[in-house]
């Protein structure tokens, strides 16, 4: 297979991303790497091609057509609560769709996606541990993820219909580290709002051992679903010792009418609908991974957890 | 005293780093977490002390020493991966066991029947509230060697109560699914299940000791994880609250598993269960082999034997006692 080949291109798209960045740099000392974003890519190693442009735009084509790409890596999904449901859904979806596209076109032989496991969602009848099986129920009680969701299903289905490039799924769970994602802000906060009687069990995942796993991924004949459920989970009230903070209990009814207000007030970057994952578990079992991946985090529990200061 | 948990933690806090924060209300809140932090301990110190001497005057030193000896799997917060703790489970188990020793005066036989190792325990149900389940908790740990912590099932409506949710996670109740069993048993742990769920729980006097349908779902998981199946018998429960009726409509329409009438509650003092000398047994452990996914006739048959060892060792033990109460 021509992912084999080392001399190969490797697309990111999202490269900007505080993800992308550090997959770029693992990345192109290894292999030729090209990233795809529409955002400018600041400091960027010289030998990394950055192509400036829409995944929607028709131009996407000719980064595919100049050269035999080895391989994509799907970052490009936008997470920004406060955009517009229909930029959301354009951008997630379409581009992806747009994406799928090409990869047939071209018969690129490797795609690996990014996922989450919040496409499971945080439930109170879920298992303790949900396997790569479970069906994706994140958009019941949360709207704004279904196109994460779509995204996930789009490229499971792209599986099925095309056999010969080798798709990887990959859903992490709370990804920790400099990245500006909703856990790990939440954990930056000085003071953290937890909910009064409630401490469920969460996994996290350190940036550097996602990057790992995304790595990982791209080794030919690697494919299929894959949670990523990094170190030991522990209770939210250990996480929050570990950083050494204070919580701020507050009852659910009370804190999510905050939430509501606050965020209906532009006064948070937190969608009510996500007190869910600090009130129920949405936990992985991470058996595949571990044993047809041989994907271990190599970061304990602490330093995931205290990665989240690491840039201060 | 129990030096697998509190000393780990103090450690982490020390080490952890000290964030600076700006704003008044994290400064306030701070301060009140750094107050709660000192206090808490002490107040902590004052808790565990009077209920670590309680304690010892009512179960003598036992439940210390016992505590020790239990096979637990903890992650290095000590927790598993559940998230139980065993130093939640302490004052839910002692508690539990001052009830156990001085309140229903437990009889245990059998002992010797619980196996180490994964164990499924399958047990009439009655008395409508699950003190049952508080007793052969109680009795795993105070009179089976090696002592054990056994786990249970709950509906999945406790998880939206607040409290209730962490209480049951922290004593080591988990989500009543099945990949949840399945996980516990794999962890070897021992494992508590009613077959005829709301249905025993809530038997009318008239039915009492007459055990109501069984669920298969427990045959399925013991085969496919090859578990042994100690059947348990529990007499003493079905006269702690005498239920005249069940209003299932009633019911239906509030929401609840039962709606059972009992007039003792009436009384001053009815309110609590009657003092009724319990009476448990193990049963010696049976095996099945097969097919997990095998039809529901199959199946039924199995769960028939399970249920037939459980009525005649009911049968026998409420024929062989003198007295309700003694």
């Amino acid at each position: 297979m021509s992912s084999a080949n080392i001399d190969a291109p490797i697309v990111i798209t999202g490269i900007c991303g505080r993800l992308g960045k550090r997959l770029a740099r693992v990345l192109h000392r290894e292999r030729p790497v090209i990233g795809v974003d529409r955002r400018p890519f600041a400091d960027k190693p010289k030998d990394i091609l950055h192509a400036q442009l829409d995944l929607r735009r028709k131009k996407l084509k000719d980064v595919f057509r100049s050269g035999n790409v080895a391989g994509i890596v799907h970052l490009g999904v936008l997470h920004d609560p406060r955009a517009s449901a229909e930029e959301h859904h354009s951008w997630n979806v379409a581009g992806f769709a747009k994406l799928l596209e090409y990869v047939a076109q071209f018969k690129i032989p490797k795609l690996v996606v990014l996922s989450s496991a919040n496409v499971y969602g945080p439930q109170p009848g879920n298992a303790q541990f949900l396997t790569e099986d479970a069906p994706l129920l994140g958009g019941s009680r949360f709207g704004e993820i279904r196109d994460l969701i779509e995204v996930d299903m789009l490229a499971q289905s792209f599986f099925w219909k095309r056999p010969e490039t080798e798709t990887v799924i990959l859903r992490p769970v709370h990804i920790l580290g400099s990245v500006h994602n909703a856990p790990s802000n939440f954990l930056r906060l000085p003071v953290i709002p937890t909910l009064l009687g409630y401490d469920p069990m969460v996994q996290v995942i350190q940036e550097r051992d996602v990057v790992n796993a995304l790595r990982t991924a791209l080794r030919p004949g690697v494919k299929g679903i894959f949670n990523l459920g990094g170190p030991e989970p522990l209770p939210l009230s250990r996480i929050i010792d570990i950083l050494g903070k204070s919580s701020l209990p507050i009852p659910f009814s009370l804190g999510n009418m905050m939430m509501k207000r606050m965020w209906s007030l532009h006064l948070t970057t937190f969608p009510p609908p996500e007190l869910d994952h600090i009130r129920y578990v949405c936990m992985v079992d991470d058996k595949r991974s571990r044993e047809e991946l041989g994907f271990l985090p190599a970061q304990s529990i602490e330093d995931t957890i205290l990665s989240v200061h690491a840039d201060r | 005293m129990y030096p697998w948990l509190v000393p780990l933690r103090r450690d982490r806090r020390a080490r952890a780093p000290q964030i600076p924060h700006s704003s008044a209300l994290a400064t306030l809140a701070s301060a009140a977490g750094g107050f709660a932090r000192s206090a808490f301990p002490f107040a902590k110190k004052l808790v565990d002390e009077g209920i670590e001497t309680w304690m010892a005057r009512l179960l003598g030193e036992e439940l210390s020493a016992r505590m020790d000896r239990v096979p637990v799997n903890l992650g290095s917060a000590g927790v598993d991966r559940f998230g139980f703790d065993p130093e939640w489970a302490k004052y839910a188990l002692s508690a539990a066991a001052v009830l156990h020793r001085h309140y229903f005066r437990t009889d245990v036989f059998g002992k010797e029947n619980v196996p180490t190792g994964r164990v499924l325990l399958i047990a009439n149900h009655s008395g409508q509230i699950p003190i049952d389940a508080a007793m052969i908790g109680a009795a795993m740990f105070m009179d089976i060697d090696p002592p054990r912590f056994i786990r249970a099932m709950v509906e999945k409506w406790t998880q939206t109560l607040p409290f209730v949710s962490m209480l049951f996670s922290r004593v080591g109740q988990v989500v009543g699914v099945p990949e949840n069993a399945r996980a516990l048993l794999e962890q070897d742990e021992a494992l508590l299940v009613f077959p005829e769920g709301a249905r025993g729980i809530s038997k009318t006097f008239d039915k009492r000791y007459q055990l109501a349908e069984f669920g298969l779902g427990f045959m399925r998981l013991a085969i496919e994880t090859n578990t042994p199946i100690v059947p348990i018998s529990v007499v003493g429960g079905e006269e702690q609250y005498v239920s005249i009726a069940n209003l299932q409509g009633l019911a239906k329409f509030l929401r609840m598993p039962a709606f059972p009438i009992m007039p003792q509650l009436l009384l001053p003092g009815g309110q609590l269960p009657l003092p009724t000398k319990y009476r448990i047994t193990f049963g010696e452990p049976m095996r099945f082999t097969g097919d997990p996914d095998d039809d529901d006739s199959v199946m039924e048959e199995k769960v028939f034997l399970v249920k037939q060892t459980i009525q005649s060792m009911l049968n026998r033990g409420v024929k062989s006692r003198e007295n309700i109460f003694w």
